[in-house]
């Protein structure tokens, strides 16, 4: 038999057809579920007659358009409102299973997956957003799918697929302090573009990938679609192994056991072939922002912006004098010390409890700078809750923050959390295109400890120089 | 609904990366429906009254070319929506985002992969007629562009196939699956 990848692995394993002419039936293991992609979805099962497949497969839960204010829907506009009982509804029509805005188990999708462990190494995860790949963090193959798909997983639990190349990505060597899980994803993006991963799966290995804790491999994975990659994984070991084990949807006993088992079989053997590899040194990494409209236009936080002048192909430079004209960057300029009037801290990339730790130690016994508004936006009610017992929600509200509800918030600005026109944040999100987190807001992608720093200093700031991580 | 032939004008936008946040921003995306957001197509750009979208020509174009890795992002089916929803029926760019090219093909929306050296040619004021079956594009009735699409799409949009129809049509087959795992 020939070697095989993890992505090889676990493919084959789902394969209700293979692929011919015809693409490949695919079993999908789990289905989540969320209100902004599925109302079309439940609305067509409804018109065919048709039921749920496997409401044991599938999870819902609300986080893009709720309000994290409060629980209160009063608080977002109508139409958003209308959204989120429209989900409600349709799970209590086909039978499914919901964990509402009052639930202790709500949040972001991507967040409650791994949190509650349904999230297992081997599975194929399925969800109607493009951040999906971060579950691959444990090993699983977990893509974004359209609406029309969201209905065909609901009424099948099997998807139409064709097979992805795959595309090794090495990270090598060890982190400086103060560079982060969320630098070395940006780096990467940097270094092969937004469509760099087209047409594969990513698999992240190397010795900077196994000495990462699991939430700082879900913040990779979760912007492997900013490569361009529908999916990234990363091979499971005994760090997965050890997040997952005792949570609650988590095999218990013997099903432990075989379920180990098993997931210790799923690394590629050793002689696969990878169609693509690229190798990161991570330790000459500094932190990372973006300076521009997509992911890919980023530099090392003391770094200078391009000046498009010195590039070559007409239509880069195209693209590079766009993307400075929208963000109000001049060419060469620092971004250190450039001002910002939001800092966002939150989103599916970095909610989870080791980012809001992390940016809790810079901002501990520290102002925030008065000229700028900071969201301290939790993954989960989960991550609330622990947050909360360790005290970290009183640093941030001492320091000036704002402490809020969990949800999307102002990663995708549709519940209300948003920038006014003309404004700029410093964002631990995942996207800084044009009018991303409000019409023509300026968004600065970069790691819960740059973030942090700049709300301190009220302008980029570069943590290495405050300390406190 | 069947593909069948068309001719048209078409509308340039000549960018790289046109992420679906610009096709569609999301604070369109709380509609409970597909239809109707047609209005919402590029609707930050189209505020420039200068944008291509907003001349007279380009209401009844039905082909929107574009430069490569378009529809990047997320996973809306929205943009999709909007695009057939303002009158596209097909999009030609170098290259597509997999989210985006999936969805495309399911709203019966052809993506048309051409490279970046032959889209620089093709003149603006053209009538350009897009023929699946062929799986040509020409131009003015002439010179013939020949574009790639797997055989599977292409059967689903000729003959307007549904494609969970095809799934479930393979319901033993599933069955058999969830028998032979643990997924039963």
């Amino acid at each position: 038999m020939p070697p095989k990848t993890l992505y090889d692995k676990i493919w084959d394993a789902h394969l209700v057809t293979p692929e011919t002419d015809a693409p490949a039936i695919l079993y999908i293991d789990l289905h989540l579920v969320h209100e902004v992609t599925t109302p079309q979805a439940f609305e067509g099962l409804r018109r065919r007659g048709l039921k749920v497949r496997r409401t044991d497969r599938t999870i819902a839960t609300m986080d893009h358009s709720i309000p994290t204010i409060s629980r209160s829907l009063s608080s977002v506009d109508a139409q958003a409102a209308d959204q989120v009982r429209r989900l409600e509804s349709n799970c209590i029509e086909f039978g499914v299973r919901l964990f509402g805005m009052d639930d202790r188990r709500q949040g972001i999708v991507h967040v409650i997956g791994p949190e509650l462990g349904l999230t297992q190494p081997g599975q194929t995860i399925v969800c109607g957003d493009s951040h999906t790949s971060t579950h691959g963090a444990l090993g699983a193959l977990a893509f974004g799918i359209g609406t029309t798909e969201v209905e065909q997983v609901l009424a099948s639990q099997c998807l139409l697929s064709r097979k992805s190349k795959n595309f090794a990505v090495q990270f090598d060597g060890a982190l400086s302090p103060g560079v982060t899980a969320k630098d070395m994803v940006l780096a990467l993006i940097g270094q092969i573009g937004t469509g760099g991963g087209t047409a594969h799966v990513l698999e992240y290995q190397g010795s900077a990938i196994r000495s990462l804790d699991m939430e700082s491999r879900m913040t990779i994975c979760n912007m492997s679609i900013e490569a361009g990659a529908r999916a990234g994984l990363v091979a499971p070991d005994d760090t997965t192994f050890q997040y997952v084990a005792g949570r609650e949807f988590a095999p218990k006993a013997e099903a432990w056991d075989r379920a180990l088992a098993k997931w210790k079989t799923l690394p590629g053997d050793e002689a696969a072939v990878y169609d693509r590899t690229v190798r990161i040194d991570v330790s000459t990494l500094e932190p990372v922002i973006t300076f521009g409209t997509n992911p890919g236009m980023s530099i090392p936080i003391t770094g200078r912006v391009p000046d498009p002048a010195n590039t070559a192909d007409s239509g880069a430079r195209a693209r590079l004098e766009g993307a400075l004209k929208y963000m109000a960057l001049k060419p060469g300029q620092q971004l250190l010390g450039h001002p910002v009037n939001v800092v966002f801290i939150g989103s599916c990339t970095n909610s989870r409890l080791s980012d809001l730790r992390s940016a809790a130690g810079v901002m501990r016994g520290r102002k925030v700078n008065p000229a700028v508004r900071v969201l301290v936006v939790p993954g989960s009610q989960e991550v609330k809750r622990q947050a909360e017992a360790e005290g970290l929600d009183r640093i941030f509200k001492e320091a000036g923050a704002q402490w809020r509800e969990p949800g999307c918030s102002m990663c995708i600005a549709m519940n209300g959390d948003q920038l006014e026109p003309g404004e700029s944040s410093v964002s631990t999100s995942n996207r800084n295109f044009e009018g991303r987190q409000g019409r023509n807001g300026r968004t600065f992608l970069a790691s819960p400890l740059t973030a942090a720093a700049t709300a301190i200093e009220g302008h980029i700031a570069d943590v290495r120089t405050l300390g406190g991580f | 609904m069947k593909f069948e032939r068309f001719s048209s004008q078409a509308v340039f936008l000549n960018r790289e990366n046109i992420d679906t946040d610009q096709i569609i921003p999301a604070r369109f995306l709380k509609v409970t429906e597909k239809v109707g957001l047609g209005s919402a197509l590029f609707a930050d750009w189209r505020s420039d009254p200068a944008f291509v979208l907003n001349t007279p020509d380009a209401a009844n174009a039905k082909i929107l070319v574009s430069g490569a890795n378009f529809g990047c992002g997320s996973s809306r089916e929205h943009a999709v929506w909007a695009l057939c929803g303002f009158g596209f029926r097909a999009v030609i760019a170098p290259s597509f985002a997999d989210i985006f090219r999936q969805n495309a093909l399911k709203n019966g929306l052809l993506p048309i992969v051409v490279n970046a050296p032959t889209i620089a040619m093709l003149p603006a004021n053209a009538h350009f007629t897009v023929d699946l079956l062929d799986q040509t594009l020409s131009v003015d009735g002439d010179s013939r562009i020949l574009f790639p699409i797997d055989s599977f799409s292409k059967t689903c949009l000729l003959e307007g196939l549904d494609e969970l129809g095809y799934i479930l049509k393979h319901e033993a087959a599933i069955a058999a699956f969830e028998k032979a795992g643990t997924r039963a």
